[in-house]
């Protein structure tokens, strides 16, 4: 793979993350993350969809006409959505009840937009293709962080499999209610955001980077 | 790129059919898939309310015809009246559809459960141990907070106790008012009293937690942030079990008519 396509694909996992460093499709992230087997059908009715649109979106990009291009994207998003939501009540009854209406919501993932009209709009159908799969990628690795500790530490247990055993079934561990509610999303989010910028430091924001030296009363590094 | 409007117009006519194919294909080809994944999920709800599946028993498709089919003994009746309606073909008889034609139905009175029409057939299911009735199960719908509830009531066979209560399908809140799923508060309601001593039905969802069923009786602990969905489970409980409901059918079940 050409060093230029590999960046399409792996930058959105940790570099430029739809989630970490755009802060986009945190809704659906904060939803369906209580436990892993519904955020991993979430991540791949997502990586469906996303590659779906950005392929479609590129083929069609000559044509579109430009006054109208947000509403045909967002046709073809809406479109591929109802078909993921059909296929997975046809061959994933049960994940797709727990999903409920999330499947549907992922029309509004602004993820998806902003890849159609950020990214397929202005290059061809295969390096969208990547595009769209970085970017469901990367999603996803937040999506799963999420969701394992979640369901690890609010029921005790990874992919439904019993890890640590709660007191309600004659265990010893006391499931953290907190994880079980949407507020904990938002805490693991914020966890990844400040891992990932520990490691990356160049993602945190210029304005951010000048009030934590100035309040620290080291104006000297500033120029 | 900028293009004329009638070429616009083209290109979003041509987009919208090729849309509107995809999509109506996708339903049309998957209906019969998601037709059987729905029976289904009944079947196994209505197992699950008459305590036939185990907390976490995993079942296959095959399983869960064979154990409904095996246990449970499906009854048409007429709502208003209770009486067997033996020819209804209980097979292909959809009420959730009879509900909505006005040949097959009639306008519900005024309720709190925002049940808008009742069907004029209705199947229920009794369950049978050891040649007897154990018990009995009324399909139950209503209004919670953002959608209509459909589940299933079960009820010792002298309809005085619940034995369980679940729900297949609704749109309440993630998080909130989905907990009228969990097995965990599903569980409170085992062993409550569905009605008083002059069979007006008198369960109801609180706020809070409740005591213990030999304290409180008639009570059930409410779902945390989520207590107009827990009101709307008591008002479509309690309409269901009244006599614009299953009332009458219940009153023959008691005296020992009841169908079949």
């Amino acid at each position: 793979m050409k060093p230029a396509s590999r960046g399409v694909l792996v930058d959105p996992l940790f570099e430029n993350n739809p989630i970490a460093l755009q802060v986009l499709g945190v809704c659906s992230a904060l939803a369906v993350t209580t436990e892993l087997a519904t955020a991993f059908a979430m991540s791949l009715a997502v990586t469906g969809v996303l590659i779906g649109s950005n392929v479609a979106v590129s083929l069609l990009r000559e044509r579109i006409p430009s006054d109208i291009r947000i509403i045909v994207q967002l046709t073809i998003v809406a479109s591929l959505v109802i078909v993921t939501d059909q296929i997975l009540t046809a061959f994933a009854y049960d994940i797709s009840r727990r999903l409920s209406v999330f499947v549907g919501l992922i029309i509004t993932n602004c993820i998806i937009m902003g890849r159609a009209e950020a990214f397929a709009m202005q290059n061809p159908p295969g390096r969208s293709f990547l595009d769209g799969l970085g970017n469901a990628l990367g999603y996803s690795v937040v999506l799963l962080f999420v969701a394992f500790f979640r369901e690890l530490l609010g029921s005790g247990s990874v992919f439904g499999f019993t890890l640590l055993r709660p007191v309600a079934d004659g265990g010893w561990y006391e499931p953290n209610g907190l994880m079980v509610s949407a507020p904990a999303a938002f805490l693991l989010i914020g966890c990844f955001i400040w891992i990932l910028r520990w490691w990356k430091p160049e993602q945190i924001e210029e304005e951010f980077r000048v009030r934590a030296l100035s309040e620290s009363g080291d104006e000297g590094d500033l120029r | 790129m900028r293009r004329s409007p009638a070429s616009t117009i083209r290109f979003a006519a041509v987009l919208s059919l090729v849309c509107s194919i995809l999509v109506a294909g996708s339903a049309v080809v998957l209906r019969d898939r998601q037709e059987a994944n729905r029976l289904l999920d009944r079947r196994l709800k209505v197992l699950t309310v008459a305590q036939l599946v185990a907390p976490g028993e995993r079942l296959s498709r095959e399983e869960v015809d064979a154990r409904f089919e095996a246990r449970i003994r499906p009854v048409a009746i007429e709502l208003a009246t209770g009486e067997a309606a033996p020819e209804i073909d209980i097979a292909s008889y959809d009420q959730r559809r009879a509900a909505q034609d006005p040949g097959r139905s009639r306008l519900a009175p005024p309720n709190d459960a925002g049940v808008a029409r009742l069907p004029v057939h209705a199947v229920v299911y009794e369950w049978v141990e050891a040649g007897a009735v154990a018990g009995i199960i009324l399909p139950i719908e209503g209004k919670g907070l953002w959608s209509t509830l459909y589940g299933y009531l079960a009820l010792t066979p002298d309809t005085r106790e619940v034995r369980g209560i679940d729900f297949y399908e609704h749109g309440e809140t993630a998080g909130l008012g989905d907990g009228i799923e969990d097995p965990v508060w599903r569980a409170r309601w085992e062993g409550r009293q569905a009605f008083d001593d002059n069979w007006e039905p008198r369960i109801e969802v609180v706020k809070g937690p409740a005591p213990p069923p030999s304290a409180a009786p008639f009570e059930v602990d409410g779902l945390a942030g989520a207590t107009l969905t827990g009101r709307g489970v008591t008002h479509l409980v309690r309409f269901w079990l009244g006599w614009d409901g299953f009332g009458p059918y219940l009153a023959r079940v008691r005296e020992g008519t009841g169908a079949p």
